[in-house]
C-alpha cells in the first residue's frame, strides 16, 4: 500500500510535466494552424516530430551528437580543471587577486565569441578551436566563485583546524574545499551554462563539427522543422550534462 | 624536579602551574583607531584546576582565549605552556569556540571524530570514542543527522564533544553554554565537571555567567571591562565532587553575590560607554 501511494507520488509530477509539454505543444499547433503565430517562423510541432525521422536517418544525428557531447565534455572538464585552481591561487595570493580577478569579472561579461576569427587563425577550424574558445568562455565564474566561496568560509572553522594544528595541504582539503564547495558548484552551474551555448555556437559559427554545424546546414536550408529537432537534440545533451552535475553535486554533499 | 618557586607557582606543594598568563597586553590596530582589549593581565592555572574567566562583554575575554589557544600570535607578555612561550597552537590545547563552529559537510558523529582522524585513530576505536563523547553531551540518537538538521544549542554541543574526544591536556571554553538553556546547562556543566575531574584536565572556562562559573570552578578570574585587567580573583572553597545542585546551597549564593558586586559595576560602566557611544553617534 504505502510503497505503491509512494510510486504514485514520485509519477505524478513526471506525469504532470509531460502532459504540461504536450499541452503546449498542442495549443502552439493549433494557434499555428489558426495563421495566429506564423508559419514561416516557428514549424507545426507535428512537422518537427516527423522531421525527427529524417534527421536521425540522413543527418547522422548520433555522431554528431558524439562530436559536440566530445567537446562539450571536454571544455567542462577542463574549465573545472582550471578553474578550481585558478581560483584557489587569487584566494591564496591577495596581491594575485587584486591585481587579476577584476580582468577576470570582466572576461566574464565580454563577447568572447567576436574573437573567434583569432583562434581560427590559431588553431585551424578544428574541434580544438571550439574546446579553447568555450573553455575561455566557461572559465571566469568558475575562478570568480571558487575564490568567493574560499573568501567566504567562516574564520571560525578556519580556527579549528588552526587549533588543531592541520597543515596547509590538510586546511585546504578538510576544512577550506569543503567549506566552500557549495559556492564552487553555483559557479560549474554558470560556468557549464557558458561552455554548452559557447560549443553549440561556436560549431554553428565556424560550420564545424557536430549539432551546431547541423544547425546552421538546415537552417541554410531553410529546414525549419529539421532545425527545430536539431535544436531539440541540444537540449536533450544539455538536460543530460546537468542531470550528472546534479549526481556528482549530491554525491560530495550528503546534505544542504 | 627542581622547585622552582616562582612567586607564580604554589610554593607549598611545588607544583609548577600550567598555564602561566604574565602581564599579557593586546591591542588591535595602531594610532587613534586601536583598541586596547588586554591590559596587564596574569594569572596562572595549576594542573587539573578548573578556572572561569568573567567579565561583561567586550572586556577582552575570547581575546584572551584566542592568545592562549595560539591564534593571536602577536601580543605582549608571555602566556607559557609547559615553560614554552605560546607563538601558535600548542598540542596539549583544546579549544571550544564561542560562535557555532561544527563541519557542515559532516554529520555529527564525523564532526566529533574529527581530531581523531587527525591522529590516525582507526576507524572502529574512533567511532566507539566519537559514540561515548556523544552520549556524553547528550546527544545519543543523533549520529547521522548534519549539523543543519539540529538546534544551535545541539551544534554547540557536537563542537564539545568534537573537542572532548582529544582529550586535552588543558581544555580552553569560550562560553560554550550561551546557547543552551539553563537546565541543559546544569546538566551538561556537571557531566564537563566529571570528565574534567576524571582526567585531571586543567580547564579555563569563559563565560559571563555567574552561577555557571561559581558551580563549575576553583577559582574565578573577575575581569574589568575595557581594556580588559583582572579586577578580582576569587577561591570558590566548596566541596567537590560538585554537582549542580551546589547551586541552591547558601555557600553558593554568597559566592555569587560577592562577584555580582564587582561584576555589576563593571557591567554598568560597559553599559554608560556604549551608550555613550550611540548617542556619539557618528561612529558606527
Ligand atoms: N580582530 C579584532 N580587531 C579589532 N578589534 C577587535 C578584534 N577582536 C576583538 N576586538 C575588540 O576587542 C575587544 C574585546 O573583544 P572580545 O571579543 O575579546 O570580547 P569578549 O569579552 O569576548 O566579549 P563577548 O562576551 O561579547 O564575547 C572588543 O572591543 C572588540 O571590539
Ligand atoms: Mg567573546
Amino acid at each position: 500500500m504505502a510503497s505503491s501511494s509512494l510510486a504514485q507520488h514520485r509519477a505524478i509530477p513526471i506525469i504532470l510535466g509531460a502532459s504540461t509539454i504536450i499541452g503546449a505543444f498542442v495549443v502552439l499547433e493549433v494557434l499555428l494552424r489558426m495563421g495566429v503565430v506564423n508559419k514561416y517562423v516557428v514549424p507545426l510541432p507535428s512537422q518537427v516530430v516527423m522531421a525527427l525521422e529524417r534527421i536521425i536517418v540522413e543527418e547522422n544525428i548520433f555522431g554528431r551528437m558524439r562530436e559536440t557531447a566530445y567537446e562539450m565534455v571536454v571544455s567542462c572538464v577542463m574549465v573545472i580543471v582550471l578553474g578550481v585552481p585558478i581560483g584557489s591561487l587569487l584566494y591564496r595570493w591577495r596581491s594575485l587577486r587584486s591585481a587579476v580577478l577584476d580582468w577576470i569579472a570582466a572576461m566574464a561579461a565580454a563577447p568572447l565569441v567576436l574573437a573567434f576569427p583569432l583562434f581560427l587563425v590559431m588553431f585551424g577550424r578544428s574541434p580544438t578551436t571550439v574546446i579553447v574558445m568555450s573553455v575561455i568562455t566557461g572559465l571566469a565564474p568558475i575562478i570568480i566563485k571558487t575564490t568567493e566561496g574560499l573568501l567566504g568560509v567562516r574564520p571560525v572553522l578556519i580556527n579549528v583546524g588552526r587549533s588543531l594544528k592541520l597543515t596547509d595541504a590538510q586546511m585546504f582539503r578538510m576544512i577550506l574545499l569543503p567549506a566552500a564547495l557549495p559556492t564552487i558548484f553555483s559557479g560549474i552551474r554558470l560556468s557549464w551554462t557558458f561552455v554548452l551555448i559557447s560549443v553549440v555556437g561556436i560549431e554553428f559559427l565556424i560550420n564545424l563539427g557536430g549539432l551546431g554545424q547541423l544547425i546552421n546546414d538546415l537552417s541554410e536550408r531553410y529546414d525549419l522543422p529539421g532545425t527545430y529537432g536539431a535544436i531539440g537534440f541540444v537540449i536533450l545533451v544539455s538536460v543530460a550534462f546537468f542531470m550528472i552535475l546534479e549526481r556528482v553535486e549530491t554525491w560530495l554533499r550528503p546534505a544542504k | 624536579m627542581t622547585l622552582a618557586t616562582s612567586a607564580a607557582s604554589d610554593a607549598a606543594s611545588g607544583v609548577q602551574p600550567q598555564l602561566v598568563i604574565d602581564r599579557v597586553t593586546k591591542q588591535f590596530g595602531e594610532g587613534p583607531g586601536s583598541v586596547l582589549a588586554i591590559d596587564d593581565m596574569s594569572f596562572n592555572v595549576m594542573p587539573g584546576e578548573f578556572v572561569s574567566v568573567i567579565g561583561p562583554s567586550g572586556c577582552g575575554k575570547s581575546t584572551l582565549f584566542n592568545i592562549i589557544g595560539g591564534l593571536l600570535d602577536e601580543y605582549a607578555g608571555d602566556v607559557l605552556i609547559e615553560r614554552e612561550r605560546i607563538a601558535g597552537p600548542h598540542k596539549a590545547v583544546g579549544m571550544v569556540f564561542q560562535e557555532e563552529s561544527t563541519f557542515p559537510w559532516r554529520n555529527v558523529i564525523d564532526n566529533v571524530a574529527f581530531p581523531l582522524e587527525l591522529l590516525g585513530v582507526n576507524k572502529s576505536e574512533r567511532l566507539d570514542l566519537a559514540h561515548h563523547f556523544i552520549d556524553l553531551v547528550g546527544l545519543k540518537g543523533f549520529e547521522k543527522l548534519m549539523p543543519s538538521a539540529l538546534s544551535g544549542g545541539m551544534r554547540q554541543r557536537v563542537s564539545i564533544a568534537r573537542t572532548l574526544v582529544s582529550k586535552p591536556q588543558i581544555l580552553l571554553m569560550d562560553e560554550p553554554f550561551a546557547a543552551l538553556d539553563e537546565q541543559t546547562r546544569l546538566l551538561l556543566g556537571d557531566k564537563i565537571t566529571q570528565i574534567q575531574q576524571d582526567l585531571n584536565q586543567t580547564t579555563l572556562l569563559i563565560t559571563h555567567n555567574l552561577t555557571e562559573a561559581v558551580q563549575l570552578s576553583d577559582r574565578i578570574v573577575v575581569m574589568t571591562y575595557r581594556p580588559g585587567k583582572v579586577k578580582r580573583i576569587v577561591d570558590i572553597k566548596l566541596p567537590r565532587p560538585r554537582t549542580s545542585d551546589v547551586v541552591s546551597s547558601d555557600a553558593f549564593g554568597h559566592y555569587v553575590a560577592e562577584i555580582w558586586s564587582d561584576l555589576r559595576e563593571e557591567a554598568t560602566r560597559g553599559m554608560v560607554d556604549s551608550e555613550s557611544a550611540q548617542r556619539g553617534g557618528s561612529r558606527g
